[in-house]
């Protein structure tokens, strides 16, 4: 039985390294082998970028070799997937190569695309890449008062983004000793600050006691840079002199070309993570079309479930359960603070309020983690 | 020529149904239908009145065994 896992990212490393601890006997007897393909060699921890972007860490803490996090029985190669020729039971890649399989799992993640909205990517910031953190930190190094507008476009990945970064600015600017010369402006894209209610409900109180100015039901149209101003779908407008973007985000551009889901989200079943119309094709996190967020807990729990049924396919011929829909996000609340919203498809999140205790164990995770990825937490 | 489709954003918490829907209208042509399944009431009340804001079309809104269906046509 062969498994070809495209994509070594978070959905894809959780998955690889369970599943080869599930099937470490048929890997040994010859019985199943699994690979993976990826785009890079190196594997990066991408929520780090939310810190990159204020200074508090630097991008070489966030990566790892990705050979070096993989169980020793999986073959990795770094070499992109081209063409998908699913009927055919095989990918060709980058170098020319054809690999076949049994079993595909694709796991390609999402890409911010602040350049789908006019005017986004030339005037303003955010934490999505290397480059882009990086970018954002310079210019907040040179920021010295005025108006920061934080505009959300959607669909997005990380659905805590928007209301961390404008904690950690709101801290960035305190411990610098600016706030005072900072307006807040905070706009989300529906009628609440988060698409929770209870986690938009929680905000509210926050940037209340804050003085963070919110206009809700706000959706980038354009941005128009020599006015400094910024305009909504809805006929709004708000001025910035820093307009931090959460920018609108596709699949990947290899997905749309090769016909297997529009913008980059593959029609996936909900509860089985297969790829609808295909009994050998399944898809793991940002790049499912499913509506839950784009967030690696949940390529982490979808991982879990798909780990546990491929096992129990190649074992026992069927899958064993359903994916629940299961999700848990950290929100930090600023540089010393955190809640968390744990929900699935049919409990929604209850958030505590934040405090000292659940920011210090987020720290933790964000080397936990390493340990994570190697599919031991 | 246009299309109907169905968002399906049944027992969804995040990032919801007028997320799901807001992102769906983007990808599609003008006279495009999108039908939104949702099992959260509230949507049956969201999803109007952004859609009024904007100036897209609700075409209809029904309720069949805790489902709501809201059909909006986007018109620019
Ligand atoms: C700033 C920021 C903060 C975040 N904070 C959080 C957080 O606090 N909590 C949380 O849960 N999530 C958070 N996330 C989201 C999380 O990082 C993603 O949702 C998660 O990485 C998705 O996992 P994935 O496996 O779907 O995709 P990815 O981890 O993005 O992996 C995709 C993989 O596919 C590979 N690939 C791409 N194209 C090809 C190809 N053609 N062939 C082969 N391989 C290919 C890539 O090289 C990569 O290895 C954050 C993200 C960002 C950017």
């Amino acid at each position: 039985m062969k498994i070809l896992i495209v994509g070594g990212g978070m959905g894809g490393t959780i998955l690889a390294n369970n599943l080869a601890r599930r099937l470490k006997h048929e890997l040994k007897m010859g019985k199943a082998h699994i690979t993976m393909l990826s785009a890079s060699e190196q594997h990066m921890y991408q929520p780090g970028l939310l810190y990159v972007c204020v200074g508090r860490m630097a991008p070489d803490e966030l990566y790892r070799e990705q050979a070096t996090l993989l169980e020793p029985e999986i073959e990795f190669h770094v070499d992109p997937v081209e063409e998908f020729h699913l009927p055919k039971n095989h990918v060709k890649t980058k170098s020319g190569k054809v690999y076949d399989y049994d079993i595909i799992v694709i796991a390609t993640g999402s890409r911010a695309m602040p350049e789908s909205i006019p005017g986004l990517a030339e005037n303003s910031v955010n934490c999505y890449t290397e480059t882009a953190a990086l970018d954002m930190w310079r210019q907040l190094k040179g920021f010295n008062g005025g108006t920061v507008t934080i505009a959300v476009g959607v669909p997005h990945k990380c659905p805590m983004i928007p209301l961390e970064v404008t904690f950690v600015l709101h801290d960035y600017f305190k411990d610098r000793g600016i706030l005072d010369k900072v307006k807040f402006q905070y706009t989300y894209p529906i009628g609440r600050l988060h698409s929770l209610a209870p986690v938009g409900e929680w905000a509210q109180g926050e940037f209340e006691r804050m003085g963070i100015h919110t206009e809700t039901l706000f959706n980038m149209k354009e941005v128009d840079g020599a006015n400094h101003v910024i305009h909504s779908e809805e006929g709004t407008q708000k001025p910035f002199d820093l307009l931090v973007a959460v920018p609108p985000h596709k699949g990947m551009e290899v997905i749309e070309k090769n016909g297997l889901g529009q913008n980059g989200w593959i029609p996936t079943d909900r509860h089985s993570l297969k790829m609808e119309g295909h009994d050998n094709a399944y898809v793991l996190g940002d790049t499912t079309n499913l509506p839950i967020s784009k967030a690696g807990s949940t390529a982490h729990f979808e991982a879990e479930a798909l780990a546990e049924n491929l096992a129990a396919v190649i074992k026992l011929g069927e899958p064993v359960r359903d994916y629940d829909g299961k999700v848990f996000c950290f929100i930090e609340a600023g540089k010393d603070r955190a809640t968390y919203a744990m929900f699935n498809y049919n409990q929604p999140p209850a958030p505590k309020a934040p405090n000292k205790a659940v920011h210090w164990f987020k720290m933790a995770y964000n080397q936990l983690y390493w340990a994570s990825a190697r599919g031991l937490l | 020529m246009s299309e109907k489709r169905t968002i399906d954003a049944r027992g969804t918490f995040c990032p919801g149904p007028l997320m799901e829907l807001i992102a769906g209208i983007k990808q599609a042509e003008i006279g495009d239908e999108l039908e939104v399944l949702s099992t959260d009431e509230g949507s049956a009340n969201d999803i109007p009145e952004w859609v009024n804001k904007v100036g897209h079309e609700v075409v209809g809104t029904s309720e069949a065994a805790g489902v709501w269906h809201v059909v909006v046509r986007k018109t620019k």
